[in-house]
């Protein structure tokens, strides 16, 4: 499993999130506070969008998939950094859940307009770097690091 | 072109933000799919959507939308009740449907948004 970001070096800003199976509202919610509390900071609009939309994904995944979470917004040195961690069934196939389009979401979820098997891609383009680690059946950790000078968004080039 | 503008030209009730109604509008995002909205719809578009559910308003909270078009009927979900009254981006509901609400919109001179660009 992914060694704790913050092992090395004191955070300055810290958000954490604690997301519970099936608690829709609380997804959109952490995703709109992360986005304020980013703007607050003075940090650059693309970081901060880009961070809000990391946290909706990743906490959606959490709600559809998992049994509970936690959710971490943390700025180290010069990146924000997101962790999702969970306890849940974990990803089988981590490169084929990467893929645009697959998804294993239940119909319910589709009805609500998520689960179109777009979420880990979209987090890739919107972070400078994307680290899912998995175990079936125990759970999922994912990182994702964007630089606070990030000047083009990665979603420019798909 | 103004939100006004558009609560004209799709005969559409406004559910909150009426003193935002002077935003510009260039460019529109439709879909239904929140997933979608978050991967493509870039920032400053009008998002019309028939989805009435408060991801929704989430979402275009996070993508910076000028404004959200619900389309397909004037009254919103009760589940949308509470979002709507904190918003923090002007929503509009009018009774079009999709595919005239978006025809409508792209004759008055609003553009479709390039596909994941950043604007």
């Amino acid at each position: 499993m992914i060694e704790p970001c913050v092992s090395s070096a004191e955070p300055r800003f810290q958000l954490d999130y604690p997301i519970n199976e099936s608690d829709f509202l609380a997804a959109g919610e952490s995703a709109s506070k992360t986005k304020k509390a980013l703007q607050q900071l003075g940090l650059k609009p693309e970081v901060v969008k880009n961070s809000a939309i990391i946290v909706y994904e990743a906490a959606m995944n959490i709600v559809i998939h998992a049994t509970s979470g936690r959710l971490k917004v943390i700025i180290v040195r010069d990146e924000v950094v997101i962790r999702a961690e969970d306890t849940g069934p974990g990803i089988p196939d981590i490169e084929l859940a990467m893929q645009e389009g697959y998804s294993t979401a239940p119909h319910e979820i589709r009805e609500m307009g998520f689960g179109a098997g777009m979420g880990l891609a979209n987090m890739k383009h919107c972070s400078d770097e994307l680290i899912v680690e998995s175990e079936p059946g125990v759970g999922t950790i994912l990182e994702a690091r964007i630089h606070l000078g990030q000047k083009e968004s990665p979603r420019e080039i798909r | 072109m103004t939100l006004r503008d558009i609560k004209d030209i799709l005969d559409a009730e406004v559910l909150c933000g009426e003193d935002l109604l002077d935003k510009e509008v260039k460019t529109g995002f439709a879909c239904d799919l929140v997933s979608e909205m978050l991967a493509f719809a870039g920032s400053g578009n009008l998002i019309i959507t028939s989805l009435k559910n408060p991801h929704v308003i989430h979402t275009a909270e996070v993508m910076d939308a000028v404004g959200v078009v619900f389309v397909g009927g004037r009254n919103p979900n009760l589940a949308l009740a509470k979002q709507i009254e904190n918003s923090q981006v002007p929503l509009l509901a009018t009774d079009l449907l999709m595919f005239k609400c978006c025809g409508l919109l792209f004759q008055h001179g609003v553009l479709g948004t390039k596909r994941g660009c950043i604007q």
